[in-house]
């Protein structure tokens, strides 16, 4: 059998009646921003269900692996495709303020409060104010 | 200095700050802040909607929702007419807006919902969907090959009995309500409302079985 035709249930999830549950703090991160997006009126819920839609095709053509990873992957992207083809400006903003969230953890001590601006002397630089 | 020495001490020096979070989750909290100072995205409509799912609140609700229906054929007939309007009766609100038909099992019908296109899924009763809902591989066999899906998840379901598959989309979301199963005369919502399990209620599974001790 091709694995991609294979369901792979997992009886040990199946078990638990409650299963369904986020791996990561990011997957539910990403669905509740989708959400809090369509109720603000950004995009509808027939453009969501495009878009993530389109990014699953995507992943499953180039031969990602049919899991859950690849399907929160595709929603990222997905999701940072909408807000840009909305918003250019914030689109065009999001690589700088990635890198600035990188740097903010890497100069932020363990333990502490991870602050935006945090090792660039808290100046705004990436454009975004 | 050699190479290895700087290797160690950028070694140290990572260890001295907080944890980087993976790339994706840099990129989902670039977009988060962005999208919040613009004033495009209330941070309270996050952490309300974060905050109901991953207590996996949903499918106790859709259990509670079948539990009400098998013990109030009035509430049924509401449920079936509209279960939009009807889950609001139980204090359900739907996933932003959205519209949620529940389809009936019957001794001669079985009812399977599928997404198709994405992962479509009745969030406000059901919860967060399981992984396989989400794979391709159960999107495109549900519609190809139900059967053969349902005999992975260990039901066997008779040809006698026709299989309706439901694809659902972002404006309409699908519910199955499974039959009440035999040997629960009498027992109330609550008792009733534990067996309701979530495949149940996406059709990948069919028959309930309440267990040997009865409610409790």
């Amino acid at each position: 059998m091709n694995p991609r035709d294979s369901l792979a249930i997992d009886p040990r999830t199946e078990a638990r009646a409650g299963a369904g549950t986020f791996a990561e703090p990011w997957h539910a991160q990403v669905l509740a921003i989708a959400n809090g997006l369509t109720v603000a009126g950004l995009f509808s819920r027939d453009d969501w269900a495009a878009a993530l839609g389109a990014a699953l095709r995507k992943a499953e053509a180039a031969g990602e692996p049919d899991t859950d990873a690849t399907y929160y992957a595709a929603a990222l992207t997905a999701l940072e495709g909408l807000v840009a083809a909305r918003d250019p400006a914030t689109g065009g903003a999001l690589s700088p303020r990635i890198e600035a969230w990188r740097q903010a953890y890497l100069h932020t001590p363990h333990g502490k409060p991870v602050v935006l601006g945090a090792g660039r002397g808290g100046a705004s630089d990436d454009g975004a104010g | 200095m050699s190479d290895h020495d700087s290797h160690r001490i950028a070694e140290i020096h990572e260890d001295l700050h907080s944890h980087l979070p993976p790339e994706p989750a840099l990129r989902v909290k670039a977009l988060e802040s962005l999208l919040v100072e613009k004033g495009m995205l209330d941070p309270a409509t996050v952490d309300a909607w974060i905050e109901l799912f991953t207590e996996e609140i949903g499918p106790k609700r859709g259990a509670a929702v079948v539990a009400r229906a098998w013990t109030d054929p009035d509430y049924k007939a509401r449920l079936l007419a509209d279960g939009t309007a009807a889950i609001t009766e139980l204090g359900f609100e739907g996933w932003a807006g959205g519209h949620l038909k529940v389809v009936e099992n019957t001794p001669d019908t079985h009812n399977l919902i599928v997404c198709t296109l994405c992962s479509c899924y009745p969030h406000s009763v059901l919860g967060i969907p399981p992984n396989w809902y989400k794979t391709a591989a159960y999107r495109a066999r549900a519609v190809r090959d139900p059967r053969g899906v349902m005999a992975e998840f260990g039901e066997a379901v008779p040809e006698d009995v026709a299989i309706t598959v439901w694809d659902s989309t972002a404006e309409l979301r699908y519910m199955v309500l499974p039959q009440r199963p035999a040997g629960t005369e009498g027992w109330d919502e609550a008792a009733l409302a534990a067996l309701v399990t979530r495949n149940a209620m996406i059709g990948t599974a069919r028959d309930l079985t309440p267990g040997p001790g009865g409610p409790d």
